[in-house]
Protein backbone atom coordinates (compact mmCIF):
# COMPACT_ATOMS: atom_id res chain seq x y z
CA UNK A 1 0.00 0.00 0.00
CA UNK A 2 3.16 2.21 0.91
CA UNK A 3 4.41 1.90 -2.63
CA UNK A 4 1.24 2.41 -4.22
CA UNK A 5 0.71 5.80 -2.60
CA UNK A 6 4.49 6.90 -3.34
CA UNK A 7 3.96 5.68 -6.78
CA UNK A 8 1.11 7.99 -7.59
CA UNK A 9 2.14 10.70 -5.57
CA UNK A 10 5.41 11.15 -7.89
CA UNK A 11 3.14 10.38 -10.71
CA UNK A 12 0.83 13.36 -9.56
CA UNK A 13 3.16 15.53 -8.90
CA UNK A 14 4.21 15.26 -12.51
CA UNK A 15 1.00 15.63 -13.21
CA UNK A 16 0.17 18.44 -11.74
CA UNK A 17 3.77 19.96 -12.62
CA UNK A 18 2.87 19.66 -16.14
CA UNK A 19 -0.74 21.06 -16.09
CA UNK A 20 0.88 24.37 -14.31
CA UNK A 21 3.04 24.64 -16.49
CA UNK A 22 1.33 24.73 -19.62
CA UNK A 23 -0.88 28.07 -19.42
CA UNK A 24 -2.73 27.43 -23.13
CA UNK A 25 -4.36 24.90 -21.06
CA UNK A 26 -5.24 26.39 -17.96
CA UNK A 27 -6.76 29.82 -19.27
CA UNK A 28 -9.04 28.76 -21.95
CA UNK A 29 -10.70 26.35 -19.53
CA UNK A 30 -11.46 29.08 -16.97
CA UNK A 31 -11.91 32.01 -19.61
CA UNK A 32 -13.98 29.97 -21.77
CA UNK A 33 -17.24 29.02 -19.37
CA UNK A 34 -16.98 32.41 -18.30
CA UNK A 35 -17.18 33.94 -21.51
CA UNK A 36 -20.05 31.91 -21.99
CA UNK A 37 -22.14 32.13 -19.14
CA UNK A 38 -21.89 35.89 -20.20
CA UNK A 39 -22.81 35.57 -23.29
CA UNK A 40 -25.72 33.67 -22.16
CA UNK A 41 -26.88 35.91 -19.28
CA UNK A 42 -26.70 38.48 -21.50
CA UNK A 43 -28.72 37.26 -25.02
CA UNK A 44 -31.09 34.64 -22.73
CA UNK A 45 -32.18 37.39 -19.61
CA UNK A 46 -35.37 37.19 -21.92
CA UNK A 47 -35.88 33.48 -21.14
CA UNK A 48 -36.89 34.57 -17.73
CA UNK A 49 -39.87 36.29 -18.58
CA UNK A 50 -41.18 32.76 -19.48
CA UNK A 51 -44.03 31.44 -17.35
CA UNK A 52 -43.07 28.82 -15.35
CA UNK A 53 -39.26 29.92 -15.66
CA UNK A 54 -37.82 28.76 -12.03
CA UNK A 55 -36.02 32.28 -11.50
CA UNK A 56 -35.77 35.48 -12.61
CA UNK A 57 -32.20 35.65 -12.83
CA UNK A 58 -31.02 33.47 -16.08
CA UNK A 59 -27.25 34.08 -13.98
CA UNK A 60 -28.43 32.37 -11.44
CA UNK A 61 -30.11 29.41 -13.48
CA UNK A 62 -27.04 29.69 -16.40
CA UNK A 63 -24.25 29.43 -13.60
CA UNK A 64 -24.34 25.73 -13.08
CA UNK A 65 -23.39 24.99 -16.75
CA UNK A 66 -19.93 27.14 -16.34
CA UNK A 67 -19.07 23.74 -14.09
CA UNK A 68 -19.49 21.71 -16.54
CA UNK A 69 -18.03 23.45 -19.47
CA UNK A 70 -14.94 23.37 -17.51
CA UNK A 71 -15.21 19.84 -17.10
CA UNK A 72 -15.02 19.35 -20.69
CA UNK A 73 -11.56 20.79 -20.73
CA UNK A 74 -10.56 18.20 -18.19
CA UNK A 75 -11.93 15.47 -20.78
CA UNK A 76 -9.54 16.62 -23.05
CA UNK A 77 -6.60 17.92 -21.81
CA UNK A 78 -6.31 14.88 -19.19
CA UNK A 79 -6.94 12.83 -22.59
CA UNK A 80 -4.46 14.52 -24.67
CA UNK A 81 -1.71 14.34 -21.82
CA UNK A 82 -2.16 10.68 -21.18
CA UNK A 83 -2.00 10.40 -25.32
CA UNK A 84 1.01 11.92 -25.35
CA UNK A 85 2.61 10.00 -22.75
CA UNK A 86 1.67 7.17 -25.18
CA UNK A 87 2.80 8.34 -28.47
CA UNK A 88 6.18 9.53 -27.12
CA UNK A 89 6.83 6.17 -25.78
CA UNK A 90 7.20 7.46 -21.81
CA UNK A 91 4.23 4.30 -21.27
CA UNK A 92 6.46 1.76 -23.11
CA UNK A 93 9.32 2.93 -20.25
CA UNK A 94 6.84 2.65 -17.27
CA UNK A 95 6.09 -0.75 -18.32
CA UNK A 96 9.71 -1.80 -17.35
CA UNK A 97 9.28 -0.19 -13.53
CA UNK A 98 6.95 -1.61 -11.14
CA UNK A 99 4.86 1.05 -11.26
CA UNK A 100 0.57 -0.27 -11.08
CA UNK A 101 -1.95 0.75 -13.57
CA UNK A 102 -4.12 2.21 -11.32
CA UNK A 103 -1.48 3.96 -9.66
CA UNK A 104 -0.82 5.36 -13.06
CA UNK A 105 -4.22 6.42 -13.78
CA UNK A 106 -4.68 7.98 -10.49
CA UNK A 107 -1.51 10.17 -10.93
CA UNK A 108 -2.49 11.34 -14.17
CA UNK A 109 -5.55 12.75 -12.69
CA UNK A 110 -3.69 14.92 -10.29
CA UNK A 111 -3.09 17.61 -12.48
CA UNK A 112 -6.74 17.83 -13.86
CA UNK A 113 -7.63 17.45 -9.85
CA UNK A 114 -6.10 21.03 -9.15
CA UNK A 115 -7.39 22.72 -12.30
CA UNK A 116 -11.00 21.20 -11.10
CA UNK A 117 -10.60 23.12 -7.74
CA UNK A 118 -9.38 25.93 -9.40
CA UNK A 119 -12.18 25.81 -11.71
CA UNK A 120 -14.96 25.12 -9.21
CA UNK A 121 -13.77 27.95 -6.88
CA UNK A 122 -13.15 30.89 -9.80
CA UNK A 123 -16.36 29.87 -11.27
CA UNK A 124 -18.32 30.28 -8.09
CA UNK A 125 -16.88 33.36 -7.02
CA UNK A 126 -17.40 35.07 -10.29
CA UNK A 127 -20.87 34.27 -10.47
CA UNK A 128 -21.07 35.10 -6.78
CA UNK A 129 -19.45 38.75 -7.84
CA UNK A 130 -22.06 39.17 -10.52
CA UNK A 131 -24.91 39.00 -8.60
CA UNK A 132 -25.82 35.25 -8.37
CA UNK A 133 -26.67 34.19 -4.83
CA UNK A 134 -26.75 30.52 -3.28
CA UNK A 135 -30.16 29.38 -2.08
CA UNK A 136 -28.55 26.43 0.14
CA UNK A 137 -26.34 28.61 1.49
CA UNK A 138 -22.54 28.15 2.50
CA UNK A 139 -23.05 24.54 2.58
CA UNK A 140 -24.78 24.22 -0.70
CA UNK A 141 -21.73 26.51 -1.91
CA UNK A 142 -19.28 23.83 -0.58
CA UNK A 143 -21.51 20.80 -1.81
CA UNK A 144 -20.99 22.98 -5.75
CA UNK A 145 -17.49 22.90 -5.20
CA UNK A 146 -17.55 18.93 -4.15
CA UNK A 147 -19.90 17.65 -6.93
CA UNK A 148 -18.06 20.21 -9.46
CA UNK A 149 -14.67 18.55 -8.42
CA UNK A 150 -15.92 15.44 -8.99
CA UNK A 151 -17.40 16.00 -12.24
CA UNK A 152 -14.10 17.18 -13.26
CA UNK A 153 -12.18 14.20 -12.28
CA UNK A 154 -15.32 12.14 -13.51
CA UNK A 155 -14.84 13.16 -16.84
CA UNK A 156 -10.94 13.41 -16.85
CA UNK A 157 -11.35 9.72 -16.09
CA UNK A 158 -13.33 9.18 -19.21
CA UNK A 159 -10.68 11.43 -21.10
CA UNK A 160 -8.19 9.34 -19.96
CA UNK A 161 -9.96 6.23 -21.02
CA UNK A 162 -10.36 7.14 -24.93
CA UNK A 163 -6.74 8.08 -24.61
CA UNK A 164 -5.79 4.60 -23.28
CA UNK A 165 -7.87 3.35 -25.88
CA UNK A 166 -6.69 5.59 -29.03
CA UNK A 167 -3.47 6.09 -27.86
CA UNK A 168 -3.82 9.81 -30.04
CA UNK A 169 -3.82 12.68 -29.07
CA UNK A 170 -5.38 14.16 -32.36
CA UNK A 171 -8.15 11.71 -31.52
CA UNK A 172 -9.17 13.04 -28.25
CA UNK A 173 -8.94 16.27 -29.67
CA UNK A 174 -11.31 15.43 -32.68
CA UNK A 175 -13.65 14.07 -29.75
CA UNK A 176 -14.45 17.51 -28.26
CA UNK A 177 -16.79 18.88 -30.81
CA UNK A 178 -18.80 15.37 -29.82
CA UNK A 179 -18.36 15.52 -26.11
CA UNK A 180 -19.52 19.27 -26.34
CA UNK A 181 -22.66 18.26 -28.24
CA UNK A 182 -23.74 15.88 -24.85
CA UNK A 183 -23.56 19.72 -23.29
CA UNK A 184 -25.48 21.17 -25.55
CA UNK A 185 -28.33 18.67 -26.30
CA UNK A 186 -28.55 18.90 -22.23
CA UNK A 187 -31.10 21.35 -19.97
CA UNK A 188 -28.27 23.67 -19.98
CA UNK A 189 -29.95 26.55 -21.73
CA UNK A 190 -34.13 25.99 -20.58
CA UNK A 191 -35.96 23.86 -18.05
CA UNK A 192 -36.40 20.50 -19.47
CA UNK A 193 -40.48 20.88 -18.47
CA UNK A 194 -40.45 24.37 -20.42
CA UNK A 195 -38.96 22.59 -23.98
CA UNK A 196 -41.13 22.66 -26.56
CA UNK A 197 -40.20 20.41 -28.75
CA UNK A 198 -40.30 16.82 -27.68
CA UNK A 199 -37.58 15.17 -29.29
CA UNK A 200 -35.46 17.33 -27.68
CA UNK A 201 -37.27 17.43 -24.64
CA UNK A 202 -36.14 13.15 -24.71
CA UNK A 203 -32.70 14.05 -25.80
CA UNK A 204 -32.04 15.56 -22.81
CA UNK A 205 -34.15 13.79 -20.66
CA UNK A 206 -31.53 10.62 -21.21
CA UNK A 207 -28.68 12.92 -21.53
CA UNK A 208 -26.71 12.03 -18.25
CA UNK A 209 -25.39 15.95 -18.04
CA UNK A 210 -29.04 17.29 -17.67
CA UNK A 211 -28.47 15.78 -14.17
CA UNK A 212 -25.14 17.11 -13.62
CA UNK A 213 -26.67 20.22 -14.31
CA UNK A 214 -29.43 20.14 -12.25
CA UNK A 215 -27.32 18.73 -9.33
CA UNK A 216 -25.75 22.07 -9.11
CA UNK A 217 -28.64 24.26 -10.27
CA UNK A 218 -30.94 22.60 -7.71
CA UNK A 219 -28.44 24.01 -4.75
CA UNK A 220 -28.35 27.63 -6.61
CA UNK A 221 -32.30 27.91 -7.04
CA UNK A 222 -33.75 25.61 -4.90
CA UNK A 223 -31.68 24.79 -1.67
CA UNK A 224 -31.28 21.43 -0.66
CA UNK A 225 -33.20 19.13 -3.38
CA UNK A 226 -32.38 15.40 -2.52
CA UNK A 227 -33.65 14.17 -5.75
CA UNK A 228 -31.66 16.62 -8.23
CA UNK A 229 -28.91 16.38 -5.70
CA UNK A 230 -28.92 12.25 -5.59
CA UNK A 231 -28.98 11.63 -9.45
CA UNK A 232 -26.53 14.42 -10.38
CA UNK A 233 -23.97 12.44 -7.57
CA UNK A 234 -25.15 9.12 -8.49
CA UNK A 235 -24.16 10.49 -12.40
CA UNK A 236 -21.42 11.58 -11.65
CA UNK A 237 -19.86 7.96 -9.55
CA UNK A 238 -21.28 5.83 -12.37
CA UNK A 239 -18.80 7.81 -15.05
CA UNK A 240 -16.23 7.80 -12.31
CA UNK A 241 -16.62 4.47 -12.53
CA UNK A 242 -16.53 3.56 -15.99
CA UNK A 243 -13.93 5.92 -16.83
CA UNK A 244 -11.54 5.10 -14.27
CA UNK A 245 -12.00 1.31 -13.77
CA UNK A 246 -12.17 1.32 -17.92
CA UNK A 247 -9.29 3.18 -18.61
CA UNK A 248 -7.06 0.76 -15.92
CA UNK A 249 -8.35 -1.94 -17.18
CA UNK A 250 -7.69 -0.54 -20.97
CA UNK A 251 -4.14 0.30 -19.67
CA UNK A 252 -3.38 -3.89 -19.03
CA UNK A 253 -3.06 -4.02 -22.44
CA UNK A 254 -0.91 -0.93 -22.88
CA UNK A 255 1.53 -1.69 -19.77
CA UNK A 256 1.93 -5.68 -21.09
CA UNK A 257 5.09 -6.61 -19.55
CA UNK A 258 6.45 -9.66 -21.84
CA UNK B 1 0.94 43.37 -72.65
CA UNK B 2 2.22 39.52 -72.18
CA UNK B 3 3.51 40.56 -69.24
CA UNK B 4 0.46 40.96 -67.61
CA UNK B 5 -1.09 38.29 -68.83
CA UNK B 6 1.50 36.24 -67.60
CA UNK B 7 1.08 37.59 -63.91
CA UNK B 8 -2.85 36.97 -64.53
CA UNK B 9 -2.07 33.33 -65.66
CA UNK B 10 0.29 32.64 -63.31
CA UNK B 11 -2.53 33.91 -60.14
CA UNK B 12 -5.54 31.71 -61.64
CA UNK B 13 -2.58 28.87 -61.84
CA UNK B 14 -1.31 29.63 -58.01
CA UNK B 15 -4.94 30.27 -56.61
CA UNK B 16 -6.49 27.27 -58.36
CA UNK B 17 -3.60 24.51 -57.02
CA UNK B 18 -3.63 26.04 -53.30
CA UNK B 19 -7.90 25.63 -53.04
CA UNK B 20 -7.60 21.98 -55.37
CA UNK B 21 -4.42 21.40 -52.72
CA UNK B 22 -6.98 22.50 -49.93
CA UNK B 23 -10.18 21.40 -50.48
CA UNK B 24 -8.54 17.69 -51.25
CA UNK B 25 -6.92 17.03 -48.13
CA UNK B 26 -9.71 18.85 -46.29
CA UNK B 27 -12.29 16.14 -47.69
CA UNK B 28 -10.27 12.94 -47.26
CA UNK B 29 -9.64 13.54 -43.57
CA UNK B 30 -12.76 13.36 -41.62
CA UNK B 31 -11.12 14.58 -38.85
CA UNK B 32 -10.99 18.15 -40.72
CA UNK B 33 -14.07 18.44 -42.10
CA UNK B 34 -16.61 16.99 -39.34
CA UNK B 35 -15.66 19.79 -36.70
CA UNK B 36 -16.82 22.28 -39.46
CA UNK B 37 -20.16 20.34 -40.13
CA UNK B 38 -20.76 19.50 -36.51
CA UNK B 39 -20.57 23.02 -34.79
CA UNK B 40 -23.51 24.34 -37.15
CA UNK B 41 -25.33 21.39 -36.63
CA UNK B 42 -25.22 21.37 -33.46
CA UNK B 43 -26.15 24.92 -32.65
CA UNK B 44 -28.77 24.44 -35.20
CA UNK B 45 -30.24 21.68 -32.68
CA UNK B 46 -29.55 22.59 -29.68
CA UNK B 47 -30.75 26.46 -29.93
CA UNK B 48 -34.41 25.12 -32.19
CA UNK B 49 -34.72 22.28 -29.93
CA UNK B 50 -34.14 23.74 -26.51
CA UNK B 51 -35.30 27.66 -26.76
CA UNK B 52 -38.35 27.67 -29.91
CA UNK B 53 -40.07 28.35 -26.11
CA UNK B 54 -38.70 31.81 -27.12
CA UNK B 55 -40.65 33.19 -29.76
CA UNK B 56 -43.88 33.39 -27.11
CA UNK B 57 -41.70 36.56 -25.96
CA UNK B 58 -43.68 39.51 -26.28
CA UNK B 59 -42.08 41.33 -28.94
CA UNK B 60 -40.56 38.60 -30.91
CA UNK B 61 -41.98 38.13 -34.16
CA UNK B 62 -40.61 35.98 -37.33
CA UNK B 63 -42.53 34.57 -39.81
CA UNK B 64 -40.56 31.82 -40.34
CA UNK B 65 -40.99 30.70 -37.22
CA UNK B 66 -37.03 29.74 -34.71
CA UNK B 67 -35.61 27.19 -36.80
CA UNK B 68 -35.61 30.20 -39.54
CA UNK B 69 -34.75 32.65 -36.78
CA UNK B 70 -31.77 30.14 -36.05
CA UNK B 71 -31.32 29.14 -39.50
CA UNK B 72 -29.64 32.73 -40.80
CA UNK B 73 -26.91 32.56 -37.42
CA UNK B 74 -25.98 28.92 -38.27
CA UNK B 75 -25.64 30.26 -41.89
CA UNK B 76 -23.34 33.32 -40.86
CA UNK B 77 -21.49 31.36 -38.34
CA UNK B 78 -20.63 28.58 -40.59
CA UNK B 79 -19.46 31.17 -43.29
CA UNK B 80 -17.74 33.06 -40.86
CA UNK B 81 -16.07 29.43 -39.44
CA UNK B 82 -15.43 28.53 -42.94
CA UNK B 83 -12.76 31.39 -43.33
CA UNK B 84 -11.39 30.31 -40.08
CA UNK B 85 -11.40 26.32 -39.81
CA UNK B 86 -9.04 27.41 -43.32
CA UNK B 87 -6.97 29.87 -41.28
CA UNK B 88 -5.70 26.67 -39.38
CA UNK B 89 -4.57 24.68 -42.48
CA UNK B 90 -2.39 27.65 -43.30
CA UNK B 91 -1.28 27.43 -40.00
CA UNK B 92 -0.31 24.16 -40.29
CA UNK B 93 0.65 24.39 -43.87
CA UNK B 94 3.80 26.61 -42.04
CA UNK B 95 4.40 24.43 -39.23
CA UNK B 96 4.81 21.59 -41.76
CA UNK B 97 7.02 23.50 -44.03
CA UNK B 98 4.83 23.35 -46.90
CA UNK B 99 3.81 27.05 -47.02
CA UNK B 100 7.67 27.79 -47.17
CA UNK B 101 8.17 25.40 -49.89
CA UNK B 102 4.63 27.12 -51.51
CA UNK B 103 6.24 30.68 -51.12
CA UNK B 104 9.47 30.06 -53.08
CA UNK B 105 7.54 28.10 -55.71
CA UNK B 106 4.80 30.20 -56.62
CA UNK B 107 5.69 33.22 -59.37
CA UNK B 108 2.52 34.97 -58.23
CA UNK B 109 2.28 35.19 -54.22
CA UNK B 110 -1.29 36.80 -54.33
CA UNK B 111 -2.51 33.85 -55.79
CA UNK B 112 -2.24 31.95 -52.58
CA UNK B 113 -4.12 33.96 -50.49
CA UNK B 114 -6.69 34.07 -53.06
CA UNK B 115 -6.45 30.18 -53.57
CA UNK B 116 -6.70 29.34 -49.73
CA UNK B 117 -10.15 31.95 -49.85
CA UNK B 118 -11.54 29.64 -52.71
CA UNK B 119 -10.89 26.67 -50.63
CA UNK B 120 -12.83 28.39 -47.48
CA UNK B 121 -15.18 29.37 -50.27
CA UNK B 122 -15.45 25.86 -51.53
CA UNK B 123 -15.67 24.19 -47.71
CA UNK B 124 -18.30 26.47 -46.77
CA UNK B 125 -20.69 25.44 -49.51
CA UNK B 126 -20.76 22.31 -48.54
CA UNK B 127 -21.78 23.10 -44.70
CA UNK B 128 -23.99 25.48 -46.09
CA UNK B 129 -25.73 22.45 -48.34
CA UNK B 130 -25.62 20.35 -45.44
CA UNK B 131 -27.32 22.74 -42.76
CA UNK B 132 -29.98 24.24 -45.49
CA UNK B 133 -30.88 20.56 -45.92
CA UNK B 134 -31.07 19.72 -42.31
CA UNK B 135 -33.15 22.38 -41.64
CA UNK B 136 -35.89 22.33 -44.25
CA UNK B 137 -35.67 19.07 -42.80
CA UNK B 138 -36.73 20.10 -39.36
CA UNK B 139 -39.76 22.51 -40.74
CA UNK B 140 -37.64 25.88 -42.05
CA UNK B 141 -40.17 27.85 -44.27
CA UNK B 142 -38.26 30.60 -46.84
CA UNK B 143 -41.35 33.43 -46.70
CA UNK B 144 -39.00 35.09 -48.71
CA UNK B 145 -38.34 32.97 -51.53
CA UNK B 146 -35.91 34.10 -54.49
CA UNK B 147 -34.93 37.05 -52.19
CA UNK B 148 -33.16 34.81 -49.72
CA UNK B 149 -30.16 34.82 -52.55
CA UNK B 150 -29.55 38.13 -50.64
CA UNK B 151 -28.40 36.17 -47.28
CA UNK B 152 -26.27 33.62 -49.15
CA UNK B 153 -24.66 36.83 -50.95
CA UNK B 154 -24.14 38.17 -47.16
CA UNK B 155 -22.86 34.97 -46.06
CA UNK B 156 -20.48 34.54 -49.03
CA UNK B 157 -18.80 37.89 -48.00
CA UNK B 158 -18.41 37.19 -44.36
CA UNK B 159 -16.87 33.95 -45.48
CA UNK B 160 -14.21 36.01 -47.16
CA UNK B 161 -13.65 38.45 -44.34
CA UNK B 162 -13.43 35.35 -42.09
CA UNK B 163 -10.33 33.63 -44.46
CA UNK B 164 -8.99 37.14 -44.93
CA UNK B 165 -8.47 37.69 -41.41
CA UNK B 166 -7.43 33.54 -40.54
CA UNK B 167 -4.95 34.12 -43.26
CA UNK B 168 -3.29 37.28 -41.57
CA UNK B 169 -3.17 36.02 -38.44
CA UNK B 170 -1.81 32.38 -39.21
CA UNK B 171 1.13 33.93 -41.85
CA UNK B 172 1.91 36.14 -38.98
CA UNK B 173 2.09 33.69 -36.68
CA UNK B 174 2.80 30.35 -38.70
CA UNK B 175 1.81 28.03 -36.17
CA UNK B 176 -1.49 25.88 -34.99
CA UNK B 177 -1.26 27.54 -31.44
CA UNK B 178 -2.42 30.84 -33.03
CA UNK B 179 -5.92 28.95 -33.51
CA UNK B 180 -7.51 30.57 -30.36
CA UNK B 181 -6.23 33.88 -31.72
CA UNK B 182 -8.15 33.40 -34.81
CA UNK B 183 -11.15 31.51 -33.62
CA UNK B 184 -11.80 33.72 -29.92
CA UNK B 185 -12.86 37.13 -31.73
CA UNK B 186 -14.71 35.84 -34.36
CA UNK B 187 -16.63 33.26 -31.65
CA UNK B 188 -17.19 36.55 -29.47
CA UNK B 189 -18.45 38.74 -32.09
CA UNK B 190 -20.75 36.35 -33.25
CA UNK B 191 -22.05 35.70 -29.57
CA UNK B 192 -22.43 38.87 -28.73
CA UNK B 193 -24.81 39.69 -31.67
CA UNK B 194 -28.80 39.17 -31.63
CA UNK B 195 -27.99 35.33 -31.49
CA UNK B 196 -31.38 33.81 -29.45
CA UNK B 197 -33.89 36.82 -29.63
CA UNK B 198 -34.37 39.99 -31.75
CA UNK B 199 -31.93 42.58 -31.28
CA UNK B 200 -35.66 44.71 -30.33
CA UNK B 201 -35.89 41.95 -27.18
CA UNK B 202 -32.66 42.00 -26.10
CA UNK B 203 -31.62 44.52 -23.10
CA UNK B 204 -28.82 45.40 -20.66
CA UNK B 205 -25.34 45.62 -21.88
CA UNK B 206 -25.37 42.80 -24.74
CA UNK B 207 -27.70 45.03 -26.04
CA UNK B 208 -25.28 47.78 -26.11
CA UNK B 209 -22.74 45.43 -27.52
CA UNK B 210 -25.25 44.18 -30.21
CA UNK B 211 -25.94 47.42 -31.37
CA UNK B 212 -22.38 47.94 -32.63
CA UNK B 213 -21.75 44.61 -33.46
CA UNK B 214 -21.45 44.23 -37.25
CA UNK B 215 -22.81 40.70 -37.00
CA UNK B 216 -25.74 42.35 -35.77
CA UNK B 217 -26.14 44.32 -39.03
CA UNK B 218 -25.32 40.95 -40.92
CA UNK B 219 -28.07 38.51 -39.38
CA UNK B 220 -30.80 41.28 -39.31
CA UNK B 221 -30.49 41.14 -42.40
CA UNK B 222 -30.12 37.82 -43.40
CA UNK B 223 -33.42 37.54 -41.32
CA UNK B 224 -34.94 40.04 -43.33
CA UNK B 225 -34.35 38.48 -45.99
CA UNK B 226 -35.74 34.75 -45.08
CA UNK B 227 -39.00 36.58 -44.62
CA UNK B 228 -38.58 38.42 -48.14
CA UNK B 229 -38.87 41.72 -45.27
CA UNK B 230 -35.40 42.73 -46.32
CA UNK B 231 -33.99 45.23 -43.73
CA UNK B 232 -30.67 47.40 -42.95
CA UNK B 233 -29.12 45.82 -45.96
CA UNK B 234 -27.01 48.70 -47.13
CA UNK B 235 -25.40 48.66 -43.67
CA UNK B 236 -25.21 45.28 -44.27
CA UNK B 237 -23.07 44.86 -47.24
CA UNK B 238 -21.30 48.25 -46.58
CA UNK B 239 -20.14 46.49 -43.55
CA UNK B 240 -19.24 43.65 -45.11
CA UNK B 241 -17.44 45.18 -47.64
CA UNK B 242 -15.31 47.38 -45.18
CA UNK B 243 -14.46 44.45 -43.41
CA UNK B 244 -13.25 42.81 -46.89
CA UNK B 245 -11.32 45.80 -47.61
CA UNK B 246 -9.91 46.14 -44.04
CA UNK B 247 -8.57 42.10 -43.50
CA UNK B 248 -7.65 42.03 -47.46
CA UNK B 249 -4.92 44.29 -46.23
CA UNK B 250 -4.65 42.46 -43.28
CA UNK B 251 -3.82 39.16 -44.72
CA UNK B 252 -1.10 41.05 -47.38
CA UNK B 253 0.82 42.09 -45.05
CA UNK B 254 0.58 39.35 -43.11
CA UNK B 255 2.07 37.57 -46.39
CA UNK B 256 4.86 40.21 -46.36
CA UNK B 257 5.28 39.06 -43.04
CA UNK B 258 5.46 35.48 -44.00
CA UNK B 259 7.61 36.19 -46.71
CA UNK B 260 10.49 38.38 -44.84
CA UNK B 261 10.46 35.70 -42.18
CA UNK B 262 11.96 33.25 -45.21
Amino acid sequence: MREFVRQVAVLGRRSIMRTLRQPASIVPSLLFPLILLAVNTGGLRGATNLEGFPTDSFLDFALGFAFLQGAVFATVNSGTDLARDIQTGFMNRLALTPVRGVALIFGQLAGVAVLALLQAVVFLGAGLAAGASVRAGVSGALVILILSFLVSVAFAGAGALLAVRTGSGEAIQGLFPLVFATLFLSSMNMPRNLIDADWFRVIATINPVSYLIEGIRSLILEGWNVEALALGFGVVFVILVVGIGGAVLALRSRLARV
Amino acid sequence: MSSSTDRGGSFVSVAHGVAWRNLHNHFSHPMYYIPSLVFPLLFFTAFTGALGALTDLPGFEFEAGYEGFQYVFVLIQSAAFGGVFTGFAIARDFETGFARRLLLAAPNRQGIIAGYALAALGRWVFTALVVTGVAFAAGMTMPGGVGVAGLYALALLVNGAGILFASGVAMRMRTVQAGPLMQTPVFLALFLAPVYVPLAVLDGWIETVARFNPFTAFLEAGRGFLVGRPTTVGLAFGLAVALLVLFGWWAHRGLRSAESAG
